[in-house]
């Protein structure tokens, strides 16, 4: 099976360390992880954003640099979301039949990690080693775009020495939602601002979801608000052992 | 007495205000949890909710897709049951046509059924205009009217008051307009009640004229269906003389037993209950009893040009049951007021473009009003898409300004990301400069992430709107592709060159 990484836009630029953690933890399960370097971002900023045109190209380049893999699979579910759903409303508008072709060949096989560990793989415990105390944040688009269920808390419960604790009000917002953040500031930190007071309830140490953007707005809350709650992303919990301990 | 939206801010500013209004947070906040949870529970106990929403996707959509002739079915059983049917293209004609009945029974007053289609046209400033005062006698509207407010919630207008303001309202308003509240009111809900049912007593039995609009409108049958709670709608259907219903075109259904999903989803969706405590039906006029000269007015504004939608058309299906309101994380926070119109929260956001299109600032703010996190999809009864359509009317709203002289700043950010993110050299050379930045930003920067990571606090310019109540992490002085060249994807050792990130 022939395997790619998209490592999102964001995680390249900003959080390269979770693709690191995801080829780690791939290459660990036998999964030989390729890098299509021809590969940019899946094109949600302008999607989202209502640049629909402008959103054509990024496309096209998202199918051409994985055209030919298995599976590619992606540490966001936003992203994967946009693979899945949002590609095949760009591609009908550009009117060209070559990439409504393309887009709905690479749609069905991009996975978010979670979905290619349980679904695929067929594991969910992938052999981590994290002794702290964690909760988890089940972000929107992997829970209502994608469904990935409770794939994310059967991967994290089955981690060793894990101490997972529930999140109040976890299927809420976090006010992230690309653009939004800048375009309506005000509303979006009031969300985050709940979610950061609920993630503080906990008493957790860590905080964990499967998309960097969300991680950044909660953890750029948290840190302005000195909580001393870390954010990470689900892959480098995954990829943690006890050597990294 | 009552406000308008006319002049309202876009959203962003108006959300602004909202936000610094704690009182108007914390009753949101406590309305929508309580009504949210009600309706998790009663949702919970029916077997195949999922099977009937499509069902009830599926009787509005069979509807909407031959409007035309289910309209004109209607329209023929209507006349054959008495009743004198009038179209309205805008709200201008139809606040027209019911003003002109008014008239023609010297009535200078109209009692009303809470109605979305009536305070959508502005029934009631048109109404004032001429010289007719309409009572509404729907609880929280009577709230709204008495406090010279605007609705800021689909199902609750006043959601956004407690009850001490609500006996405020009550005892500084109602003496001005009818009988006054009594002398030792309190704010006990059930003393409330008490106060309204008195006052609008005296409106019920005066009024010869009732406007309503309608939840339903049966083709096959020529029925009309009201939906309530409180039992004030059916005192307006059946005492006066003559009855005026402002019905939305959307609102047909073709047969009677469409009805059945219909009515099953609306309650459970809406106010959490089994079943509508009162669901009235009238099919024009029954001699000898309820009102003896009936008209409808089928009310387009706007619907036709929504229909005319392909994606946005689904949102004709709504059945204004408002769960979408109180599931929304943006609603909660902001109310209903900052989105400018009487329907507010996700459905408004989409909605209103669709009717009016996007060529005003504050209509095309509000496909931006949500982070599209897809709650309001997840538990609307008729499935509607809405971050689909929100999504698509954020397009029409760019589209809207491809032919500006002047991009906007937006545009040309866009265009550039666009043009970086089609090329993964270009996007190399602009990670290498963001590289180079955060490295400037790690000299400067006196904050520190949990975990050691360099942050920025406090930023001017652009980056405030981020940086005002969030950290900023610096950008990693190595980005993962340089990071996959340098280590041939992991397989050559790591050195400490590795950007922490
Ligand atoms: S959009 Fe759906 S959930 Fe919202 S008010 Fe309409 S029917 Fe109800």
């Amino acid at each position: 099976m022939r395997v790619a990484l998209q490592v999102t836009c964001v995680n390249d630029a900003m959080f390269p360390d979770t693709g690191k953690a995801v080829v780690r933890l791939l290459r660990r399960l036998g999964v030989d992880v390729d890098f299509p370097q021809a590969q940019t971002c899946c094109g949600q900023p302008m999607v989202n954003t209502g640049y629909l045109d402008e959103a054509v190209p990024v496309v096209r380049t998202f199918v051409d640099a994985f055209a030919g893999y298995d599976a590619i699979v992606t540490p966001s579910g936003s992203c994967a979301g946009s693979a899945r759903h949002q590609h095949s409303i760009v591609a009908d508008r550009s009117g060209d039949p070559a990439l409504v072709a393309a887009v709905a060949q690479t749609g069905p096989r991009t996975y978010e990690l979670s979905e290619f560990l349980v679904d695929v793989l067929d594991v969910t415990d992938v052999g981590a080693y994290f002794p702290h105390r964690v909760t988890y944040h089940p972000t929107c688009h992997s829970l209502r775009m994608l469904g990935v269920g409770d794939r994310p808390q059967r991967l994290l419960e089955a981690v060793h020495g894990i101490q997972l604790v529930d999140l109040p009000n976890a299927t809420e917002c976090c006010g992230f939602g690309g653009t939004f953040a800048l375009k309506n500031a005000d509303t979006s930190v009031a969300m985050g601002a709940d979610k950061a007071r609920h993630v503080r309830d906990t008493g957790a140490e860590v905080l964990v979801a499967g998309d960097n953007s969300c991680l950044m707005h909660v953890g750029g809350m948290l840190s302005r608000q000195r909580a001393g709650v870390r954010v990470m992303h689900l892959a480098e919990i995954l990829a943690a052992t006890e050597e990294t301990a | 007495m009552s406000g308008t939206f006319v002049g309202m801010p876009a959203f962003p500013t108006a959300a602004r205000e909202a936000l610094a209004d704690t009182q108007l947070r914390r009753n949101l906040a406590h309305a929508t949890r309580t009504i949210r949870d009600k309706r998790a529970a009663v949702v919970a106990e029916v077997e195949g909710w999922e099977e009937l929403r499509v069902a009830g996707a599926a009787v509005k959509e069979a509807a909407l897709r031959d409007l035309a002739t289910h309209l004109e079915t209607l329209e023929a059983s209507l006349v054959r049951a008495g009743a004198t049917v009038h179209w309205a293209r805008d709200a201008e004609e139809a606040c027209a046509i019911v003003a002109g009945v008014a008239r023609d029974h010297g009535a200078d007053e109209v009692v009303k059924v809470k109605s979305m289609a009536t305070a959508e046209i502005g029934l009631n400033e048109a109404l004032e205009a001429e010289g007719i005062a309409a009572w509404e006698t729907d609880l929280a509207e009577l709230i709204v009217q008495l406090g010279d407010d605007l609705p800021s919630h689909i199902l609750v207008p006043a959601i956004h008051r407690n009850r001490a303001e609500v006996r405020e309202i009550f005892r500084r308003r109602m003496g001005d307009v009818g009988r006054p509240a009594p002398d030792d009111l309190t704010d006990e809900p059930s003393m409330l009640a008490g106060a309204a049912r008195e006052h609008l007593r005296d409106k019920f039995l005066r009024a010869k004229v009732a406007v309503s609009g309608a939840n339903f409108a049966v083709a096959d049958t020529g029925t009309l269906v009201v939906v309530e709670s409180e039992g004030n709608g059916r005192m307006c259907l059946t005492l006066p003389d003559v009855l005026v219903s402002v019905v939305g075109i959307e609102k047909v259904v073709a047969t009677w037993s469409d009805l059945d999903p219909m009515l099953r989803l609306l309650p459970r969706s809406s106010t959490g209950e089994r079943m509508n405590p009162y669901t009235s039906t009238w099919s024009g006029v029954t001699p000898g009893d309820g009102p003896q000269e009936v008209h409808v007015v089928l009310l387009d504004n706007g619907r036709t040009r929504a229909l005319a939608d392909d994606v946005g058309r689904q949102a004709l299906r709504c059945i204004r049951c408002s769960a979408c309101l109180n599931v929304c994380p943006v609603y909660e926070r902001v109310g209903g007021h900052a989105y400018g119109s009487v329907y507010p929260g996700p459905i408004g956001a989409i909605l209103n473009p669709l009717l009016n299109g996007v060529s005003d600032e504050q209509t095309a703010s509000l496909p931006y009003a949500s982070s599209l996190c897809g709650a309001c999809f997840e538990v609307c009864p008729v499935r509607i898409d809405i971050p689909s359509v929100l999504v698509d009317q954020r397009a029409a709203v760019v589209d809207s300004h491809r032919g500006d002289r002047v991009p906007k700043p937006e545009a040309v950010v866009m265009k550039a990301a666009a043009w970086t993110f089609s090329d993964a050299r270009r996007l190399r050379w602009a990670e290498r400069a963001s590289g180079v930045a955060g490295r400037v930003l790690g000299r400067f920067s006196r904050t520190t992430l949990p975990g050691g990571r360099t942050a920025a606090g406090r930023l001017p310019g652009p980056a405030a709107g981020w940086t005002g109540a969030r950290d900023l992490p610096a950008p990693p002085p190595e980005s993962f592709r340089e990071w996959w060249d340098r280590t041939d994807g992991g397989h050559r050792p790591d050195d400490d060159q590795e950007g922490r990130s």
